[in-house]
Parts: C-alpha cells; sequence; structure tokens
C-alpha cells in the first residue's frame, strides 16, 4: 500500500517534468531536473540531522557556500604570481591566528579561575590580533594587486571539478566540527541562531576576502565535468548524427550536455541515499532516533550524546557541502552574493519537512517536488495573474503592480504549502517508518 | 582642544549612532523576548512583522505626503505610525488564529512553533514584496538634522563637528517612551501583571483564573506596536528595504539572548551591548586616536579592527561568548 503510494507520488514529479518538457521546453525540464537532483542531496543531508537527530540546523546555507568554495580551490587554475606574492604570508597570518585561538584556550584550561585568567586571555587574544593583522594585512594586499581584474586571488589546483565535490564535503565537515564542539551543546532554538549566524559570517568572508575566491568580483568559468556545448557544435561527427536524426544541433547539444550533468548527479544522488538509507537502519541509526525521541533515556542507557549529535551534524554538513559543491559546478561560476538564507536554508527546510522529516526517500520527493514549485509557481503565477487581470484596462497603475508582483509569488506559495503540511499532514507526504 | 575634538568625534561616529541603533535594536528584542516568554518559542518572523508594520507605515506617510499633510520639522512618518500599528497587529492576530492557535491547543513542541514561524516568515515576506516590492524607499521628510556638523563647528568653534539627525533623536526619544509604557504596563496595570504571572508559571496562572488567550492576545498586540515602531524607526534613520528587516534578525536574537531570553530588561541591555560593540569593532579609529594621543604616537593605518561587512560576526561572536559563558544571558533569562 505505502509502496504503491510512494511510487505514485514519483511518478507523479516525473509527470510534472516530463510535462514542463512538452509545455514550455526540454531544456527547462532538464534544468529542473538537475537542479532537483541536487536539492534532493541538500534535503537528505537536513533530514539526516533533524528527521534521524533532531538537531535544528538553519546554517545550511553557510555549508553550500563551503562548496562552492572547494571548487573553486580545486578546480581553478593557480596563480603563481599571487603565490609569490602573499601565498607565504596568507599561510603565515592563518596559523599565527590559530596558534593565537589555541594559545587562548590553553590559557582558559590551565590557569586558575579568577582575574588573572581573564586578563591573560585578553592579553593573548589582543596581541594575537594585532600580529596577525601585521602579517595578514600586507599578504592579502599583495595579492590583490595581482592583475585584480581576470585573478587577484591564489587560485586553486587546477585538479578535475568532480575531485571538488567529496573536498566540498570535507570543507563543510571540517567547519560543522568547529561549530558543532561550541554550539552543539545549545538548546535547540540557540542552537538555530547560532548556525543562522555562522552561516552569514561564511557568506560574508566569501564576499570581503576576495584574496580567497575574489569576493563580490566572483569567479567565472569553472572547470565543467561534462563536455561544453561549442565544443559539440564545432565537432563534425556530432553535427552529422544530430542531423541524420533530423534534430535542431544547438538544442541537441544543451540537451546533451544536462543529460550528461543529470547522470552524474543521479550517480552521486543514488550512493549517498544509499548510504544515507543503510546508516538509518542500522544499530547506528536507531540509536540516533533512541536519541532523539528520548535524551535523557538515551544518556541512561550509556549513549554519548554530545558525541552521536556531534557525530551526525559533521555527516550531515558534509553531504550539504557536497551538494553545494556540486550546484556550484552546474552554474559553473561562484557569486558569493547571491547566497541568500531563504533560498538556500529555509527552502531547503520547506523540502525536509514536506517530504517527511526522518525519511530519506521523502526528503528526495521533497527536494524535487519543492523545487519545481519555486522554479514554476512563477509561470503559473503570471498564468493566473493574466486571466485575472483580463478585465482591467491595459496599462492601469493596478495591472502593472499586480504583474510586476507575481515575481514575488514563490515566497508565499513556499510558506504556504510549508503551513498546510504541518498543520494537515505533520509526518509529511512519505513519513518515517 | 584635541581632547575635546577627540571626544567631540567619538560622540559623532560612535556614541551617537551607536545609540540610535541599540534603541532600535532593543525595540526589537523586547518583541522577541515578550513572545518567548508568553508564547515559548523564538518567533523567526519577527523581522518580517517588522518589515509588514513599516511597509504599512510607509504606504500611509506616503498617502498623507500626498494629501500635504505634514508634521513640520518632524517626520509625517510619526504620523502614520498608529496606522502601521493597526495593520501589524491586525496581520499578527490573524496569523495567530490561523496559524499558532491550533499548535498551542495541541501543545505543541517549542521547535515545531520555530519551523511553523519559519512559515509565517515566508509568508510575511512575499506580502510584503507583493505589496511594496523588493526596492529601497524613502519616505523620510521633516527636518534632516537637529544640529549640523557645520552649526556644531560654528557654535564651539572646534575643528570637529557633531552632527545629529532628527532621525536618530526621534528613535531615542520614541524609544525611551515606548519601553517606559512598557514597563508601566507589565508591572502596574491588571493585564500586564496577568502576562508576567502567566511568563512565569502558565499553570499556576490558569488556576488563579487567568484566561491565557487574552494574554496571547494582549502579547500579539504589543509585539505588534513594538515591532512597527523599531521597524519605521529604523526604516527612517537608514533606509526601507524589505530585505534589511529579514537581515536584522540575528542582532536582534542576540540581544535578546544576551540580555536573557523572556526577561524585558535584559532585551534592553542587550540591544545597546550589541549596537555598542558592532558600532566600535567596526569603527575606524584613526581620527579618534589621532587627537587623543601625542603626534608622535598618532595611528598610520585606519585603525579599524574589522571591515564593517563583517557586523553580523561581532553580534555572533558576543551572543556565542554569553552562551558559553552564561547561557541564560545577563539578566538571567528563562529556559523553556
Amino acid at each position: 500500500m505505502t509502496h504503491s503510494k510512494n511510487i505514485a507520488l514519483f511518478a507523479g514529479i516525473a509527470g510534472l517534468i516530463i510535462l514542463t518538457g512538452f509545455m514550455q521546453s526540454w531544456n527547462s525540464a532538464l534544468l529542473i531536473l538537475n537542479m532537483g537532483l541536487i536539492s534532493a542531496i541538500m534535503a537528505i543531508g537536513v533530514n539526516l540531522q533533524w528527521g534521524i537527530a533532531g538537531l535544528f540546523n538553519v546554517g545550511i546555507m553557510g555549508f553550500l557556500a563551503l562548496g562552492g568554495l572547494a571548487t573553486v580551490f580545486v578546480s581553478m587554475e593557480p596563480v603563481p604570481d599571487a603565490w609569490r606574492a602573499g601565498g607565504a604570508g596568507i599561510f603565515l597570518a592563518l596559523a599565527l591566528g590559530v596558534l593565537t585561538v589555541v594559545a587562548t584556550i590553553f590559557a582558559f584550561k590551565t590557569l586558575p579561575k579568577g582575574r588573572l585568567r581573564t586578563i591573560g586571555m585578553l592579553v593573548i587574544l589582543i596581541t594575537g590580533f594585532f600580529v596577525y593583522r601585521a602579517v595578514f594585512d600586507p599578504a592579502v594586499e599583495a595579492i590583490e594587486a595581482v592583475d585584480p581584474a581576470v585573478t587577484g586571488y591564489l587560485g586553486g589546483l587546477g585538479l578535475p571539478v568532480v575531485v571538488a565535490w567529496p573536498v566540498g564535503g570535507l570543507l563543510a565537515a571540517g567547519v560543522a566540527w568547529i561549530i558543532g564542539k561550541t554550539a552543539l551543546g545549545l538548546r535547540s532554538d540557540y542552537l538555530a541562531i547560532a548556525t543562522l549566524g555562522i552561516a552569514e559570517i561564511i557568506v560574508a568572508i566569501m564576499k570581503n576576502e576576495d584574496w580567497l575566491a575574489r569576493g563580490v568580483k566572483n569567479v567565472i568559468g569553472l572547470p565543467r565535468p561534462v563536455p561544453y556545448e561549442v565544443d559539440l557544435q564545432s565537432s563534425a561527427s556530432f553535427v552529422e548524427r544530430v542531423q541524420s536524426y533530423g534534430l535542431d544541433v544547438t538544442t541537441t547539444s544543451s540537451i546533451l550536455v544536462k543529460l550528461n550533468y543529470a547522470v552524474l548527479f543521479a550517480l552521486f544522488l543514488g550512493v549517498i541515499f544509499a548510504m544515507a538509507q543503510l546508516a538509518l537502519n542500522s544499530p547506528w541509526g536507531r540509536m540516533m532516533r533512541a536519541i532523539r525521541d528520548n535524551e535523557t533515556a538515551a544518556e541512561a542507557m550509556g549513549k554519548n550524546v554530545t558525541k552521536r549529535h556531534l557525530q551526525i551534524f559533521i555527516l550531515g554538513s558534509a553531504i550539504c557541502g557536497i551538494a553545494g559543491a556540486m550546484m556550484t559546478t552546474l552554474d559553473g561560476q561562484l557569486t558569493p552574493g547571491t547566497y541568500q538564507p531563504l533560498r538556500f536554508t529555509f527552502l531547503i527546510w520547506v523540502m525536509v519537512i514536506v517530504g517527511g522529516s526522518g525519511s530519506n526517500l521523502g526528503a528526495v520527493l521533497g527536494g524535487f517536488l519543492i523545487w519545481f514549485l519555486w522554479v514554476q509557481v512563477e509561470p503559473m503565477g503570471y498564468f493566473i495573474m493574466d486571466i485575472l487581470t483580463m478585465g482591467m484596462t491595459d496599462g492601469s497603475p493596478l495591472k502593472e503592480h499586480l504583474l510586476d508582483s507575481v515575481a514575488h509569488m514563490r515566497l508565499l506559495t513556499m510558506g504556504v504549502v510549508l503551513l498546510l503540511v504541518l498543520r494537515f499532514s505533520p509526518r509529511g507526504l512519505i513519513p518515517e517508518k | 582642544m584635541d581632547f575635546l575634538n577627540a571626544i567631540v568625534a567619538l560622540s559623532n561616529f560612535v556614541l551617537v549612532p551607536a545609540i540610535a541603533y541599540g534603541s532600535q535594536l532593543a525595540l526589537g528584542a523586547l518583541g522577541v523576548t515578550l513572545i518567548y516568554g508568553i508564547l515559548r518559542f523564538s518567533n523567526f518572523a519577527h523581522g518580517d512583522t517588522m518589515a509588514f508594520g513599516a511597509m504599512a507605515t510607509v504606504g500611509m506617510t506616503w498617502w498623507l505626503q500626498s494629501m500635504g499633510v505634514n508634521l513640520g520639522p518632524l517626520p509625517t512618518a510619526l504620523l502614520a505610525l498608529p496606522f502601521g500599528i493597526m495593520a501589524a497587529g491586525f496581520l499578527v492576530l490573524m496569523t495567530d488564529r490561523m496559524v499558532y492557535r491550533f499548535y498551542r491547543q495541541q501543545k505543541s513542541k517549542p521547535v515545531i512553533l520555530v519551523i511553523v514561524s519559519m512559515g509565517v516568515m515566508f509568508i510575511t515576506n512575499g506580502i510584503v514584496r507583493f505589496i511594496i516590492g523588493p526596492q529601497e524607499r524613502q519616505f523620510a521628510d521633516g527636518e534632516r538634522f537637529l544640529i549640523s556638523a557645520r552649526d556644531f563647528k560654528q557654535m564651539t568653534g572646534l575643528d570637529e563637528g557633531l552632527a545629529i539627525k532628527t532621525t536618530q533623536a526621534i528613535t531615542v526619544i520614541t524609544a525611551i517612551i515606548i519601553v517606559a509604557l512598557l514597563f508601566w504596563f507589565l508591572n502596574k496595570t491588571r493585564t500586564g501583571k496577568s502576562m508576567r504571572a502567566y511568563s512565569d508559571n502558565e499553570d499556576l496562572a490558569l488556576l488563579s483564573g487567568i484566561n491565557p488567550e487574552r494574554v496571547v492576545m494582549v502579547t500579539w498586540l504589543i509585539v505588534a506596536a513594538l515591532a512597527t515602531i523599531a521597524g519605521t524607526l529604523y526604516g527612517l534613520d537608514k533606509t526601507f528595504k524589505p530585505f534589511t528587516y529579514f537581515q536584522l534578525l540575528l542582532p536582534i536574537f542576540a540581544s535578546a539572548i544576551v540580555g536573557g531570553l523572556g526577561s524585558p530588561v535584559g532585551a534592553i541591555a542587550g540591544g545597546f551591548v550589541v549596537a555598542f560593540s558592532e558600532v566600535t569593532i567596526t569603527y575606524a579609529w584613526k581620527k579618534v586616536l589621532g587627537y587623543a594621543m601625542p603626534d608622535s604616537l598618532a595611528p598610520d593605518g585606519l585603525v579599524q579592527l574589522l571591515s564593517t561587512d563583517y557586523k553580523f560576526a561581532v553580534s555572533f561572536v558576543i551572543l556565542v561568548i554569553v552562551l558559553l559563558f552564561k547561557p541564560t544571558g545577563l539578566f538571567n533569562g528563562k529556559a523553556y
């Protein structure tokens, strides 16, 4: 019974995407499919944290952005001049920064409680900060002066971009470890505010530290894991083959590229989904759910709640990091200015809740469904508004305003969908077993 | 003379802006803390409630301006404020009736209510953008300055000027009046006392015959008023743009938590702590230090600890420090 319902739900999504192909274009249908695949991975990551462990993380945007950063680190060509100009200085400064923090923590742990400790920690922090800035600032200036219109940053390692996906996961996991160590002991809504803040800080760093990834000047032209449309179009054998089927070369090449992406993403989604499913049904998964349902009881049974929470927080964030790297790869550019919490944090939450928290299959479904709505609400809104405003005279201010405002319908729709699901089907479309 | 110049520069660039910003944060944080105290959840939609109230005020201000009504030197928005409060009050009462009440009756866990408030946030945000659009909007009028930098220099003969914008003065005065009214209400009136009783101990309050729905309704109305006033003052001081209110959520929550969630005094203290830290840490101290220190020691660089783009980081670091060392906040908030 539940099986046939699940199949029907997924068939429904597939039908919607195929319908898009027939009614709009196959290009837009495939775009929805590709971002849907990535969204499904994001939703699995969040579901791991919230659905299985009950951790309230609203800093998803930060982890996605870290994944995007990883694609730049891994796949862009290095900028040797910038490395010569300030590479050593930057790393020395960062090492000094870490040293300061470690020394402060050391002082906190070893010195006896009291005024001496407070003053000692302050002295270490303040001296460390100024030493750090003294080394850091000139190095940054030197790097950013290297051909600022094109580079002005350290560049990456020049490796294939697919390598960046797991690296993005690792980067996100590393940051999640730091956050988890400090914030996981907090109550759920404090954790929420803390993660919200960290996500903002990560994006702020990416926007302002130009030496890192050019900041708001964006890194464009990231290498691709799939062929370029132009290369296909200029390949004689490809053109010949396509024309023999009687198809348009330009459209076919772009569809083929997108299909290529889709296969790659589906492969990753499949692996991550299988792992998440295995984890969920393993003894480890059962323990996690036991902790979620009753922390005190689980603790009394000898489970180390803090450690388990840290573990799953890191895992979930790593999955978000992978998804973030994939998304930046699909975009072909890193644009820190476009990271906004409504789109990259709260929308993922809607996916998880609507799909069914605690169920991986639900997360995948929610990822596809909500992404489809997010994209298609606008054209649907225009369609409805056109009918509604049919009686009004053309050019009347109200009609213009209504038509202009359709673009904001998607936020409204997401809110309504979230509230409706929470109210009438709080366990989501595919509930946890 | 240099010393006086230093003080004037400090006031002009740090103290005055921080006091105005602190008042705005305090008003916002009061709203968050009241919801937390009475309804027992962190309201993520608060920033957007502020945007909605401010939007209604902006709309009314434009209408008044087009009718030729104004307050002379004061901004017309003050006249439109009651209308904005009414609109925001209507909005929050509607959402409470249609959304929150159900979960209250179900006795849902606070975290579910937080997620519900995320949905409300989306909807309110959508409504605001739908009605007024996402652009920046100007609605301030009247005198721009209470004291302009040039007048101040002429008056005192100092090299540094002290400018106080009308909006800054209005912000501080309004905030003082509102806070005084709120504390009078909470401490002296019957409804206010029943609100505090309900916040302290729900069961006991219910036993002594307090009507919970009435307490909740009054709370929402007060919160709507606080949010609208905070939102309008912020919009007058800076500029009205729907998205900035969403971004204010972080410093507002930081203020409320630093002061101690559920504690009104704490919310005010937290607002000023956060505002002063943000402004002092992101201010370039070159000028002030140049006056205050002997010439030989005058700094070469800007002496700016962090660039202004990192002001989120400041409120956040304060938040983390307080949470790690004194999780209940400076004024012993509650924990549900």
